[in-house]
């Protein structure tokens, strides 16, 4: 196992050797798969989604992740929430992870907005107590007023994602997992977003930050980390993990 | 430094779960979870919890007439109604609990897939909703029985409780089992119908053990009678039917029996948590 030196004794996120790999099954029944062996035929191929992916983010840090589609962005980020398990390798966390990975994935369409907050940050980690002081933040932040106690079905989708949005930015957190789910919501509501990111930062939270859009994480982000096939191909200041992407791109 | 030196300097190894044991400590999430089933269950229907009264009334009175008078089953069992429906209970708490275990991760998918919480807290949730919903049928039956002139005695509410406990401690170990299994497998969701189907025919709920006993070999006898779901339905015809009723021929060591079914639904349990922990490193991956 790779020695990690004294300076990471601060580390927020240590992400050791991890290597991914995905079985990718041709079979869902029983009966499939038993057809499928009687016939020699393959029941499944593997796929390597990360390949030996070592960095550490320290605390106060906001690293940006890039890369085309299907480079392992979002597969990182499930294995730094602790949603998917490393085949190699080990990550290790210290401090509350809360994970933006896709806003709103608790919510239910047919209960109120007041029960899927509460619903919503509880899955997210808080306590009844957290929750019951936050509640007013939460409801402002969002702008949904007197909606909250209409069932989220009749919401419109942007409503919808600004209320699972402002629950999530607002869970007790020391290191804040986004991914994608800024490119929600209409212009103001982005800039709001954004803005209580840069907060967030401020206050010395640890980042980690995927998206595709350029302007946003060269704002947010002072460290861009550049994956390729599921390999680090670059780790540095945003700036130049920015050219070495575009650079990919011929 | 070591996975062990890491921790102690306050690292943690994200998604590392200690099973069933981390239901209580999400406790809070685990009564917001149940809240959701039981407020969603009858979501927009206009009589929305009366069906839960409805339709187990329903389900007694067709047993009732069919078995009790059509084919005349009831030979030999007074009080036939209270004995179907306190046997009939007790069934339908088992298939709602098993079969909502089986399939909650799988409802849970969008969950299970994005955020990482204990995974073992949907099949508990599962469970808990299905309690809820017995408690009606128990309110119903319990009010006939008093109305009858049913006076209960210790030793039948400790039966009660015991059938009832036997009960959940049952499906939530297979719930986890297959639970598990459904996720790759959806076979199983079918196959837990086909267990369900048996679990009303292989329990004297329609209905007596004697008739068991008279035609079986005596070896059969005390398997069926090992049947932990068994054990339950007779532990509730102990609490609500045999004090209404003058019988000599209650099953021998009724006790001893419901403690070897609750100790073979606590091995199931603790298997189907061994098994769930074994599986569900992919459910996120695989569902
Ligand atoms: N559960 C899964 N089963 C099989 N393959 C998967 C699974 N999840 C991800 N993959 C594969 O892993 C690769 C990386 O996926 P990932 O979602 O991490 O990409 P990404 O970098 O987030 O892409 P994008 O920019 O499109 O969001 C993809 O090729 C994808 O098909
Ligand atoms: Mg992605």
């Amino acid at each position: 196992m790779r020695k990690i030196s004294s300076t990471q004794g601060d580390a927020r996120i240590i992400v050791d050797g991890i290597g991914k790999t995905f079985v990718l099954r041709h079979t869902h029944s029983f009966k499939e798969a038993f057809i499928a062996v009687l016939r020699r035929k393959k029941i499944s191929t593997v796929f390597k989604a990360l390949d030996g992916v070592d960095f550490a983010v320290r605390e106060g840090e906001s690293v940006a992740l890039l890369g085309f589609n299907g480079s392992g962005k979002s597969t990182l980020l499930k294995l730094i929430s602790g949603v998917l398990k490393p085949d190699s390798g080990r990550v290790l966390t210290r401090g509350r992870v809360a994970g933006l990975i896709e806003v709103g994935a608790g919510f239910h369409p047919d209960l109120s907005g007041r029960e899927n907050v509460f619903l919503n940050a509880a899955i997210l980690g808080m306590s009844k107590r957290e929750i019951t002081e936050r509640f007013d933040a939460i409801v402002e932040f969002s702008e949904i007023g007197e909606f909250i106690d209409t069932e989220v079905k009749h919401y419109s989708s942007g409503m919808f994602v600004r209320l699972a949005f402002s629950v999530a930015i607002h869970t007790e957190l020391d290191i804040l997992l986004v991914d994608e789910v800024l490119a929600v919501g209409d212009a103001p509501f982005r800039e709001k977003c954004k803005a209580k990111i840069a907060e967030l930062s401020s206050q010395g939270k640890t980042m980690l930050v995927v998206s595709h859009d350029i302007d946003m994480v060269t704002a947010l982000c002072e460290r861009g980390i550049l994956l390729r096939h599921g390999n680090v191909v670059f780790d540095g200041e945003i700036d130049k993990a920015v050219s070495a992407l575009r650079a990919q791109d011929v | 430094m070591s996975t062990a030196q890491a921790e102690a300097a306050g690292f943690v190894v994200p998604g590392r779960s200690r099973g069933i044991i981390d239901v209580f400590r999400f406790r809070y999430l685990l009564r917001l979870l149940v809240r959701k089933g039981i407020l969603t269950r009858y979501h927009g229907s206009v009589l929305g919890w009366t069906w839960s009264y409805v339709k187990p009334a329903a389900q007694f009175l067709v047993f009732y007439f069919v078995f009790g008078i059509f084919l005349d089953l009831n030979r030999g069992i007074p009080a036939f109604p209270i004995y179907l429906f306190s046997g009939i209970i007790v069934i339908n708490l088992f298939t709602e609990a098993f079969s909502n275990a089986t399939k909650s991760i799988v409802d849970n998918a969008p969950l299970v897939k994005k955020i990482y919480l204990p995974r073992e807290l949907f099949p508990a949730a599962a469970v808990i909703v299905a309690f809820v919903h017995f408690l009606p049928q128990l309110a119903i039956l319990t009010v006939v029985c008093v109305f009858v002139g049913w006076i209960p005695t210790l030793v039948g509410i400790a039966g009660i409780l015991t059938g009832a406990l036997i009960i959940i401690v049952l499906a939530t170990g297979l719930g986890l089992l297959f639970g598990a299994v459904n996720v790759s497998f959806r076979d199983a969701q079918n196959f837990v119908e086909l267990i369900l189907l048996f679990a009303t025919w292989t329990s004297p709920v329609l209905y007596s053990w004697t008739m068991v006993r008279d035609v079986v070999e005596p070896w059969v006898l005390e398997l069926y009678m090992l049947n932990p779901i068994t054990s339950a339905v007779e532990l509730f015809h102990e609490g609500f039917w045999a004090p209404l009723v003058d019988v000599s021929d209650r099953p021998p060591m009724l006790w001893l029996n419901a403690m070897l079914g609750l100790g073979l639904s606590l091995v199931l349990l603790f298997v189907g948590q061994l098994v769930f922990r074994r599986l569900e490193g992919r459910f996120a991956q695989d569902l």
